[in-house]
């Protein structure tokens, strides 16, 4: 234990290695504050949320700072709600039974870029005769742009995007486009105070109408969001967690089976030895991701099934040459002899005297392996075979290929968590390099 | 204790029957007689490596119940479909389905004990033989798994044998050049960057398209030749060298760094030797000491970890293919999983298997030529 503490000690003398500590540190900060925020159960619901959860985000959508770079001044999303303001809207009675209600949803636009949609969401309360409503688009300049009747239902959508009339009216430009285009300059969109009137009729006592007008941006949140409008920080945040503890489990899972077999193996010698060491070799041309792959497709695609399989493969992993080959020579020493000699049985001496003597070798190789098993999660992940619940970064990164992400320009979508894997790789690499120089004597002069 | 000594002593003892038995051999009767003894032992892993992947392909008949599943819905689909059987009632019409997936299940013989059919899959795996895949044919049209896999197996060769081949030799002379400038800014540079290699090489790939496909436009997105494939021969070969840089690219730089920094630890530990310090002062060329003196006695090391670093490639080589798009194995195997084909799957993982063991053994024959205690005496390198 002292020895392991002085070697720790060493450690803080690699530059690289409290590089390295520091960044693993931070991730677990990360982790830490992704399950406090969001709860476990609240990320499944986020992340596997349709249009009810993310109905007024916009699909691929950059992340917000984008708009920090000089140049950049593209549009966030903005939503405007009679039921916020009870002043955009004015009930006036008109005859018998009969209201107008005249709703005003205003808004600034200053952004260079054109919205990415154009929603209004109408929510009616009536009994049995349905309300009407006229929607009126009013530009800056003035322009008053008929945008289209309805007939209302309890609640109705109308995407103003969509409507192939109204692009045909606005000279072939989609609406998103034509509605906010320069008269002077169409390529451009015009500054200003831009309107949305939504002139209703209802036909009975006590019947109402509300209105959201909701203009989604180009970019939106940290992170931007995905092509179901879904927000990448949720799968970001809770990457870390998942990616830390899948990569520390399966690293304690196989480094710890793999010493024990292999002290057993040496312990006992003869047919046991003989027979771990056939295992190893079989097992060393066993194709593990296919193996994975199979399991995942025939059986099951849960996290912790492929942990489990990771784990059962990686026991007759290569490492135990490695280890046999420590503890042979540990088998050896005279404090062995001395067990035997006071009658200590096998098990106390393969666990109580053999394994705590390797620990220190296992510790570096212990840490190289996180990175590994993290990958290996992302790897499946992109081959569509990752866990159909939880987010994870390799999913995002899956999503973001099948999308054509690089293709279509869109590299935050694939940068940041590749960025995420990419920094929590090296932390554990870096600090696993600096350990194995500190544990291996061999290697600390070099 | 007793029963260490007693192996050690039995070990002892067999090695001593090879020697005797090889002593009076030339060394290539002892480096062909070492071959031979490697390939026996690995046809065997192989048997049992094939045999267990079958038993986990088919964990408690999970396989043959989908199968099952699959011929009864066929069967019923053709019964429903056919006019000749519209008058039948649907008694009657459930009998002949009944009929026909009984006869069905016996062609394909899953009305046998799963123990006597493992031993079939094994022997049918084996060979190859893995009947027909369910959705994907081959270019030219077969629908027979093993055509389908032979087609796949060339563009995968030549993916991983050129990458492997630079990367081999890159890493040995930058290994050497460090060794000799230990400790200057440029070794301490290839250390420092040793960490990257946690990353594997598809997610290197990724990095290569956005910046020389989609930023520069320099180097195609993927494939393995343009479409449509040039006529010429010369051509034809130059586009699908154009489309191998980037996959080679990201597999070199995905392991290359890390495979850098073990071996010049190797070559470091060996030129600190005192034979290399005996041809030093002796004024030897520093050319001779390097091959002869600190590569020479390091080789067997180095095969040994270039083996296990070409065996993690191969896998890892799966998703890289499905990154590039590029045609062979790998992408087979990812096409295979998202239409749910089990024979394709299942032989991909079995032709894994076997190209690993080739791996192992290719390498196996260039450790016996080169560790001279192969050739001088069988029993000491085993």
């Amino acid at each position: 234990m002292k020895a392991l503490l002085r070697n720790l000690k060493a450690l803080t003398q690699f530059p690289s290695a409290i590089v390295g500590l520091g960044v693993v540190f931070a991730m677990v900060v990360f982790a830490a504050y992704a399950m406090i925020t969001i709860p476990y159960s609240e990320a499944i619901r986020l992340w596997r949320g349709g249009d009810q959860v993310w109905g007024d985000t916009p699909r691929n959508a950059r992340p917000a700072w984008f708009n920090l770079f000089p140049g950049n001044n593209l549009p966030t999303t903005i939503r405007v709600d009679s039921r916020h303001d009870p002043n955009l809207k004015t009930r006036q009675e008109v005859g018998e039974e009969l209201t107008a209600v005249d709703i005003r949803l205003p808004f600034e636009f200053r952004y260079d870029g054109f919205p990415k949609e154009l929603n209004v969401t109408f929510a009616a309360q009536f009994e049995a005769r349905r309300p009407n409503v006229q929607m009126t688009w009013v530009t800056p300049d003035g322009r008053e742009i008929r945008l289209g009747d309805l007939t209302l239902r309890a609640t109705e959508t109308f995407r103003i995007s969509q409507e192939s009339r109204l692009e045909r009216r606005l000279g072939g430009r989609p609406p998103e486009v034509g509605l906010f285009a320069n008269p002077d300059d169409p390529s451009r969109a015009l500054h200003g105070t831009y309107e949305l009137r939504a002139e209703g009729l209802v036909f009975e006592e006590g019947a109402d109408i509300e209105a959201k007008l909701v203009v989604f941006g180009q970019v939106h949140g940290l992170a931007g969001t995905d092509h179901r409008r879904r927000d990448l920080m949720v799968a970001l945040l809770w990457g870390a967690p998942i990616a830390l503890a899948f990569g520390l489990l399966a690293a304690v899972g196989t480094t710890i089976t793999t010493m024990i077999i292999a002290a057993v193996g040496v312990w006992f010698g003869g047919i046991v030895d003989a027979a771990i060491q056939r295992v190893t070799e079989v097992n060393l041309i066993l194709p593990l991701l296919p193996i994975l792959i199979m399991v995942g497709t025939f059986y099951s695609r849960s996290i912790w099934v492929i942990l489990g399989v990771i784990i059962v493969l990686g026991i007759f992993s290569a490492n135990i040459k490695t280890y046999r080959a420590i503890f042979l020579q540990v088998k050896q020493t005279p404090y062995i002899e001395a067990a035997r000699a006071y009658g200590a049985g096998h098990g106390r001496i393969v666990f109580r005297y053999m394994i705590p003597r390797v620990v220190p070798v296992l510790v570096p190789s212990f840490v190289t392996l996180i990175p590994t098993y993290v990958f290996l999660e992302a790897t499946l992940a992109v081959l569509g075979l990752g866990d159909p619940i939880l987010p994870t970064w390799g999913k995002v990164i899956n999503d973001a290929l099948t999308q054509g992400a690089l293709f279509r320009g869109q590299y935050y979508w694939v940068l940041e968590p590749a960025l995420l894997l990419m920094v929590i790789g090296f932390g554990f690499a870096l600090v696993g390099f600096a350990l194995d120089r500190v544990f291996n004597p061999r290697l600390r002069d070099l | 204790m007793a029963d260490a000594s007693i192996a050690r002593a039995s070990d002892q003892v067999a090695s001593e029957g090879r020697r005797d038995r090889s002593s009076g051999q030339g060394s290539f009767a002892r480096v062909a007689g070492y071959t031979i003894s490697r390939a026996i032992a690995l046809f065997i892993t192989i048997v049992i490596g094939v045999y267990a992947t079958i038993l986990i392909a088919n964990m408690g008949g999970y396989v043959d119940e989908i199968r099952s599943a699959q011929i009864e819905e066929s069967v019923a689909i053709g019964v429903s479909q056919n006019p000749e059987y519209r008058s039948l009632t649907s008694a009657q019409r459930q009998e002949l389905v009944a009929g026909i997936v009984e006869v069905e299940r016996r062609r394909l013989g899953l009305d046998r004990p799963f123990m006597v059919r493992s031993f079939t899959y094994l022997t049918n795996a084996l060979t190859l033989d893995l009947g027909r895949s369910e959705y994907i044919s081959s270019d030219r049209g077969s629908r027979q798994v093993r055509q389908v896999i032979l087609e796949r197996l060339a563009p995968t060769l030549i993916l991983f044998a050129s990458a492997n081949l630079i990367l081999f030799f890159v890493a040995i002379f930058v290994g050497l050049f460090l060794s000799r400038r230990y400790g200057s800014w440029l070794d301490r540079f290839v250390i420092a960057l040793a960490p990257t290699s946690a990353a594997p090489s598809w997610f290197f790939g990724i990095f290569l398209i956005l910046i020389f496909a989609a930023l520069l436009g320099v180097l195609p997105f993927g494939g393995m030749v343009a479409t449509p494939p040039p006529p010429d021969r010369l051509d034809y070969a130059l586009s699908v060298l154009r489309h191998l840089i980037l996959p080679v690219s990201a597999i070199i730089i995905g392991a290359v760094f890390i495979t850098i920094y073990s071996w010049r630890t190797f070559f470091l530990i060996y030129s600190s030797e005192d034979y290399v310090e005996m041809a030093k002062a002796k004024g030897l060329p520093s050319n001779t000491i390097e091959r002869r003196y600190v590569l020479r006695p390091t080789l067997p090391t180095i095969i040994t970890s270039f083996a296990l670093l070409v065996i993690q490639l191969w896998t890892g080589g799966i998703v890289l293919e499905t990154v590039f798009n590029w045609p062979g194995l790998g992408r087979l195997l990812f096409q295979a999983i998202n239409l749910f084909d089990t024979p394709i799957i299942v032989a991909s993982v079995v032709i894994f298997a076997y190209l690993l063991a080739v791996t192992v053994f290719l390498l196996d024959i260039v450790y016996a030529l080169v560790d001279p205690r192969v050739k001088v005496d069988s029993g000491g390198a085993v």
